[in-house]
């Protein structure tokens, strides 16, 4: 590098520049609305203040979003996390690993949308799913997973399942193979290496990818509305934030509710990394000479 | 060790029946819209009574299909250009360069990335009004870019830093200026990941859904957008209607994703490359 | 001090509390591989492979990259599952084990050490692993780390050690379990000249000192040459010869291991006769004799000369001086300097490059005469 950039010192600030343009659209498209919104969330009509903020706490039908969301954006992303770990780990190499990663990215890429609607209709009191239980006699009457918490939940699984996975196979096949293999002839069994060797390598991953698929499940939105019920038990904070903005053209209240729904997303962020800092954060390849 | 290896291969039978009884499920999901969008008549019985093709006719006309389609790909192919037009420098002068502040510049790309798009969503969508810009499809792309750039800015520059630096000095050396080195040393050894941002960027745009709906008017709406209206409003039409115009969505998204299939790994889709 | 006395004495009271997979057979006779093999897809990677260890002995596997002796030695600690073969230790047999039941201490390429754990439990993981009690662990490790000098060093993690310290805890780490069976994967081929001598003579002290049995692999011939009891070389897969250093060096058994051990000197020649052991040779204005290391039936042959076994002298030919057998007139053609001697590339007047080694100054251009004794040309049939 030392002979390369004594070559090209002369033109440092010329390829430093290039950045500029990506930096200026996303302070512009980002972080200037983002501030803008935060300073449009204390004016209110009667003048500028925390109106808005004491209303949000102060009417349940609005703070206890945070609370409805949270309840199916935290077990949502615990099940994918859980479930992508073990999944991840016993398919990082198995030969029908590329496979099974082409099948998973096909509901990430459908979006959210296009699950909602297809779980209204599979999980429907008609779906393929109740008959096959009422059929096989698992279930003596339809079960009602649409229009509830449940459908709300379900389709979180279904696209954040293979995000999940996604993300924790990369970081697995990122682990350099020869480390357990080096634990393996020093007496630790393939249930001891995971403990010892993979998952101590894998916690900055695991922080990582459990903050995106939260993140996920936190703005949860079109099937919420969709195989939800948004009037009810899943109106999640993104409806409130909604129907302020778009409904009671209360673009004050609309930023305010945007503000909160970024600081509970944040805090969660933070509370992660703050536990990752207590584990091992380096390179996960054995160091090289 | 006997029972170490039976308790291995229980493990390994319970993983797969999970993933199986997930693969199910998804299936049976995309499958139930697909023969219901075929279906003339679908009531209590496990298939339709017979199969017709009409849904699609009259998803394209109730739904304006043709004018969503055309704002779709205008606005797609935008995001997907202007995104790696400035993204993919920015992605450069980062793992090439030192400068005073990157750390928060970093920081900057990566922040569209980590919260929920309502969050700056909604305060986006309120300058675009005060602009005159909410509504038209020039508000859409401008919302799209938002995540756009960030994530070009991140799949890119693992690609830069893979390029040996000697390779640009050599160039140099042997007398081409700025203008002969990007385009005949870094833009064909920069094409796959060029590629790969591009096609994960058209992916992802197709399928984001909360942005161009906080944004789009009427007329500057895309498929997912549609689609989304068509199943709220459910009732109103025929549900066979609303999934052949689902059918038309998943056909879109799924023939780029076997494209971009074969020139990425499936975990780029949702991370940034590493290495 | 005797580095070894805290080992063997740890050994035997950990042996009798836990019966570790390690410890028990430290005292076995012999290792035994059997026609062993190793497929990818249809190419074999390693071809019955037939090698009796006695217990103490160092072995090298030597060969180019790609011959399979990585695949043997990950085929011996169980990394890798065999096609075919079998190993035994003494009378067990041990090729359907897992890695972490054979015991086997093994050192990587690139060391492998665990970048999250320290020095020190990166040393005391094997003992860990076996359920060996915490203060025993810590007196093991220190002794261990005493061997390799890294006291200072116990508490860095990995990541900031330089490339030959890394190198010790990777051994550290293989001896401390007091395996049966120590295996090293070109332990030294990331390590700088001088560090990879330093380093060679601190194994050749720790196998002096521990006794351990070795199975060493190298592509570099002077490693295995000054370290090993017994070389084995490896060519695709395929087994060339072994035997001891000595036996390599002087009498290799084919062009491949000849190759190998240095002979720069191969030349396909006609074979005009053999004369009970030796083989008068001819061809590219050359008149040879050397001795013939295999059943020479074609009309061609092959000879190999070490650059070592020529002798040079300055020498202008007289006009129609007869032309002996085994000396050979020419110009030097290239001459290199490697402090003690002159490595020289000799044209022929026939047009043949030959290259010799000499500790007369010698410079570009000169008229030299080149001599080699019969004994030291060594006649093989073409390939």
């Amino acid at each position: 590098m030392s002979s390369a950039a004594s070559i090209q010192r002369k033109t440092v600030d010329v390829t430093a520049l290039l950045v500029a343009p990506g930096v200026g659209l996303v302070l512009l498209l980002f972080l200037y609305p983002f501030l803008y919104g935060f300073l449009l969330s204390f004016s209110a009509h009667e003048g500028v203040g925390l109106r808005n903020y004491v209303k949000f706490f102060s009417t349940p039908f609005l703070s206890q979003t945070i609370a409805t969301t949270l309840w199916i954006s935290f077990p949502a992303t615990v099940v994918n996390i859980g479930l992508a770990l073990p999944i991840a780990f016993a398919t990082r190499r198995h030969r029908l690993q590329r496979l099974l990663t082409a099948i998973l990215v096909v509901p990430i890429t459908l979006g959210t949308v296009l699950i909602a609607e297809g779980l209204l209709l599979y999980l429907g009191p008609q779906g393929w799913l109740n008959r096959f239980l009422l059929v096989t006699h698992l279930s003596t009457s339809a079960i009602h997973l649409t229009h509830n918490y449940w459908g709300v939940f379900l389709s979180l699984v279904v696209s954040g399942f293979p995000f999940a996975y996604l993300l924790l196979l990369s970081y697995l096949t990122g682990i350099d193979p020869v480390l357990p293999q080096a634990a393996a002839t020093l007496g630790a069994s393939p249930w001891r290496q995971f403990i010892h060797i993979y998952l101590p390598l894998l916690v900055p991953g695991l922080a990582i990818a459990f903050c995106l698929s939260f993140v996920q499940a936190f703005s949860v939105f079109p099937s919420a509305v969709l195989l939800g019920a948004p009037a009810g038990p899943t109106r999640v904070i993104s409806i409130a934030a909604y129907q302020a903005a778009f409904e009671d053209y209360d673009y004050p209240m609309a930023s305010a509710i945007a503000m909160i729904m970024a600081g509970v997303q944040l805090l969660v962020v933070v509370l992660i990394l703050a536990i990752r800092v207590l584990f091992y954060r380096g390179p996960t390849v054995g160091p090289k000479g | 060790m006997r029972d170490g290896a039976l308790t291995a291969k229980l493990w390994a039978g319970l993983i797969w029946v999970v993933i199986g009884f997930f693969i199910v499920n998804v299936f049976g999901l995309i499958a139930a819209v697909v023969v219901n969008s075929f279906a003339t008549r679908w009531l209590g019985t496990w298939l339709p009574a017979g199969f017709t093709l009409q849904w699609y006719g009259s998803a394209w006309s109730e739904f304006q299909l043709d004018s969503v389609l055309i704002v779709t790909v205008e606005v797609v192919f935008a995001v997907v250009a202007i995104s790696l037009l400035v993204g993919v420098p920015a992605a450069y002068a980062l793992a090439r360069r030192d400068f005073r502040f990157k750390r928060a510049i970093l920081l900057l790309f990566v922040l569209p990335l980590l919260v929920p798009p309502m969050t700056y969503g909604i305060p986006l969508a309120t300058v675009l009004y005060r602009l005159h810009l909410a509504g038209t499809i020039v508000g859409v792309i401008l919302a799209n870019l938002v995540p756009a750039v960030p994530f070009v800015v991140l799949v890119v520059t693992p690609f830069v830093e893979q390029i040996d630096p000697r390779l640009e000095a050599a160039a140099r050396v042997f007398g081409a200026g700025t203008f002969r080195l990007f385009f005949h040393v870094l833009v064909p050894l920069l094409t796959p990941g060029i590629l790969a941002a591009g096609l994960l960027v058209l992916v992802r745009t197709i399928a984001m859904f909360e942005l161009t709906f906080l944004t789009a008017g009427p007329d500057s709406q895309t498929l997912v957008v549609a689609l989304y209206y068509s199943v709220f409003a459910a009732g109103i039409r025929a549900g066979q209607s609303v999934d052949a115009m689902a059918v038309i969505y998943m056909a879109t998204t799924l023939v780029w994703l076997l494209i971009a299939l074969r020139f990425v790994n499936p975990t780029q889709l949702v991370t940034r490359v590493k290495e | 001090m005797n580095p070894s006395a805290p080992f063997s004495a740890a050994g035997e009271s950990s042996g009798s509390k836990k019966p570790a997979p390690s410890g028990r057979e430290q005292n076995f006779q012999q290792l035994r591989i059997e026609k062993i093999s190793r497929n990818f897809g249809a190419t074999a990677a390693l071809a019955a492979l037939d090698l009796t260890i006695r217990s103490g002995e160092f072995i090298a596997l030597l060969g180019p990259s790609g011959c399979g002796k990585s695949t043997a030695l990950n085929c011996i600690a169980g990394l890798l599952p065999l096609t075919g073969g079998t190993i035994w230790l003494d009378e067990r047999r041990i090729d359907q084990l897992r890695p972490e039941r054979r015991g086997f201490g093994m050192v990587f390429q690139n060391y492998a050490l665990f970048p999250h754990l320290t020095v020190r439990r990166n040393v005391g993981f094997g003992l860990k692993m076996r359920g060996i009690p915490g203060n025993e662990i810590r007196r093991r490790v220190d002794a261990a780390l005493e061997l390799v000098q890294l006291q200072a060093h116990a508490d860095k993690l990995p990541g900031r050690l330089s490339g030959g310290q890394q190198q010790r805890v990777a051994i550290a780490r293989a001896i401390v379990i007091e395996p049966p069976v120590i295996l090293m994967d070109e332990p030294l081929s990331n390590l700088d000249a001088k560090l990879r001598l330093e380093m060679r003579a601190e194994i050749k002290r720790i196998h002096r000192d521990l006794g351990r049995t070795t199975i060493y692999v190298t592509h570099d011939q002077d490693e295995a040459l000054s370290l090993a009891d017994r070389i084995v070389v490896l060519n695709d897969g395929r087994t060339q010869q072994i035997g001891p250093p000595e036996e390599l060096y002087a009498k290799p058994a084919n062009l491949q291991v000849a190759r190998f051990m240095g002979y720069r000197n191969i030349l396909e020649l006609d074979l005009e006769r053999v004369e009970g052991s030796f083989a008068f040779l001819a061809g590219s204005g050359l008149q040879l004799q050397g001795i013939a290391q295999e059943c020479l039936t074609s009309k061609r042959a092959v000879i190999a000369i070490r650059p070592d076994d020529i002798a040079i002298e300055p020498a202008q030919r007289k006009i129609n001086e007869a032309h002996p057998r085994n000396v050979i007139f020419g110009q030097a053609e290239l001459v290199e300097y490697c402090g003690r001697d002159y490595l020289v590339d000799v044209l022929a007047e026939s047009g043949v490059l030959l290259h010799a080694r000499t500790p007369r100054r010698i410079v570009t251009g000169d008229r030299l005469r080149l001599a080699v004794s019969p004994e030291r040309v060594l006649a093989f049939s073409p390939a």
